[in-house]
């Protein structure tokens, strides 16, 4: 089986002065939210789409579900974690406990505000997650990355070529995924904060899939200034 | 929902919007697999067209020739997965006499509002129609065929009884599916087609005889023609089917020119000869071209062969590189759409 988690636990501090996380903004006519959700709707081989997010939203979101979307069974809202492996495990838990884990069934993990996803980066992580372990969605690195290890000085300037920027879906196994989060130690726990480094750092097979530029993350005031900019509101004819 | 729609911004470049669009009960959201270049996408694509007409229509995407697979359908008439072609001509109003493509009123893919160059199609339900038993690039000329159908319909309602001969003008991709569609609809019928291209012209083994415009026998004559060719060769190619026409045969136009056309009107009366429109098509035509294809099967190596070139396309790259290669080679272009 194929699931899918929508990654809305955070209430998004980063942007700044709105009391409303920021997954629940406006993007065009819809919820952030709700648009990065539609586009999971859209392939029909996944058959649940999880939405983990913060307890006292879980009502809220259930209200933008049933205004924006309407009833749709396969749509289910769960409590998100503490941190964001926390919330991708609440998921594993619910599929357990409401399906069972069979050894070939995966999870897409997707930022609930990288709204620009789209068809062809979700049936590519669906692809390459029949070959690998775990599965990122990158880009190459257009910017050079420098690494500074005591925040005044640089240490190393990576050569660009070998690097990529993470973005999401990431795609997981989920029994390894659950193996391999319940063999961390609590300390581990804090560091990993990117499950795809989990995998790596156990020596597992992490492929990857291509990104957009366009598949952007509105976590600032400015990046989704920049959204509505680039989103053209139309008719369904045009 | 947002949906990537790839305009042509400007003569060869094409650019990413993005669009949030409404579904309701009536749409059927499709995935496009294959979209295949015309004419008409390559000369807006070429900057060919009169630059009033480039600077009103675009930014627009392109490709009005397309199939896909059903991924939502809210009334649940089409199942995910179920493999469709696209029609892009799309009336707003419904005539008992006129047909759905020369309603004043009706819409057309790339030409009035988008084309099917988009991530996603929102397609209205009565647009789209099911196919199966064909490989989806075979599949995409459809609509090449759908618009031989409807002219040969006309054709069929205003010509007389008299088919021995029917003469194919034009050695392009509308000469080629038409000639090879008049061989299985009139099987008694001779099939000969005329063109300037003698290289093109090998291709057309099924046809009874071909020959370059240049190069017709002194006692030529067709009892009907079709004219394939548009632009700037059709003044010339018209003139020579009215000259060779036998008396009361119709000629079907179907290539479009952009500059208007001189002919020698004295002889059209003088032969009561019948000129047919024809343009575009609509919903019986795909219905017609899907069963043609299911009736006869054999053609499908034929239409294989005017496949020239097939892209897959990732990118915006891509797409200009399909677009490039289709200005240089025979037949057709197709994109195997991946992005």
């Amino acid at each position: 089986m194929i699931y899918a988690e929508i990654l809305a636990g955070g209430i998004g501090r980063r942007m700044g002065n709105s009391d409303i996380p920021k997954q629940f903004l406006m993007l065009g006519t819809k919820p952030i939210i709700i648009h990065t959700l539609e586009q999971f709707l859209l392939v029909p081989e996944i058959a649940k789409v999880l939405v983990g997010c913060p307890k006292d939203w879980m009502g809220y979101m259930s209200d933008l579900v049933l205004k924006y979307i309407g009833t749709n069974e396969k749509i289910v809202i769960i409590e998100g974690g503490k941190d964001r492996n926390g919330t991708i495990m609440n998921g594993c838990h619910y599929i357990e406990e409401n399906f069972g884990i069979g050894k070939k069934d995966i999870l897409i993990t997707h930022d609930a505000v990288r709204p620009f996803v789209d068809y062809r980066i979700l049936t590519d992580n669906i692809k390459a997650a029949q070959k690998y372990d775990a599965v990122d969605t990158i880009i190459p690195a257009t910017d050079t990355i420098v690494e500074s290890l005591d925040g005044k000085v640089l240490s190393s300037v990576p050569i660009r070529e070998y690097l990529y920027q993470g973005q999401t879906p990431q795609t997981f196994n989920i029994k390894e995924l659950v193996e391999i989060y319940n063999s961390l130690t609590e300390d581990e726990k804090k560091i990993l904060t990117d499950a795809c480094k989990m995998f790596v750092i156990k020596n597992k097979k992490v492929g990857f899939v291509r990104g957009a530029e366009y598949n952007l993350k509105v976590t600032t005031m400015h990046d989704l200034k920049l959204a509505n900019a680039i989103l053209e509101v139309g008719l369904q004819d045009d | 929902m947002i949906n990537c729609h790839y305009r042509l911004q400007s003569p060869k470049r094409i650019g990413l919007d993005f669009v949030e669009e409404e579904e309701t009960e009536d749409t059927v959201v499709v995935r496009p697999t294959y979209l295949s270049i015309c004419a008409a996408d390559e000369r807006y694509y070429q900057g060919k067209r009169d630059p009033k007409v480039l600077s009103k229509k675009l930014p627009m995407c392109l490709i009005h020739e397309a199939v896909g697979e059903v991924l939502k359908d809210p009334r649940g008439q089409f199942k995910p997965g179920t493999k469709v072609v696209l029609i892009p001509n799309t009336p707003l109003e419904h005539d008992e006499v006129v047909k759905e493509n020369y309603l004043r009123s009706s819409k057309f893919r790339a030409s009035g509002f988008d084309g099917f160059m988009q991530s996603l199609v929102l397609m209205n339900r009565d647009r789209i129609i099911p196919y199966e038993n064909v490989s989806d690039r075979i599949a995409v000329l459809f609509e090449l065929m759908s618009v031989t159908m409807n002219a040969i319909e006309h054709f069929n309602q205003y010509s007389h009884l008299k088919k021995q001969t029917i003469g194919v003008w034009g050695c392009g991709n509308v000469g080629y599916v038409t000639s090879l569609i008049l061989k299985k609809i009139f099987p008694n019928a001779k099939i000969v087609v005329m063109g300037t291209n003698a290289n093109k012209l090998h291709y057309f083994q099924f046809a009874d005889e071909t020959y370059l415009v240049t190069d017709l026998p002194e006692d030529f004559s067709v009892d009907h023609a079709f004219e394939c060719v548009g632009g700037s060769g059709a003044e010339s190619a018209i003139n020579q089917m009215i000259d060779v026409i036998n008396p009361q045969g119709s000629i079907a136009l179907m290539g479009v020119s952009e500059n208007l056309v001189g002919i020698n009107t004295r002889m059209v009366l003088e032969k009561g000869i019948t000129l047919l429109g024809n343009s575009r098509s609509g919903y019986e035509d795909f219905e017609a071209a899907i069963k043609f294809l299911e009736n006869h099967p054999e053609t499908i190596e034929y239409f294989e062969k005017i496949i020239s070139k097939e892209v897959v396309v990732h990118s915006i790259a891509d797409m200009t590189t399909a677009f490039d290669l289709d200005s240089s080679v025979d037949f057709k272009t197709i994109m195997k759409w991946e992005i």
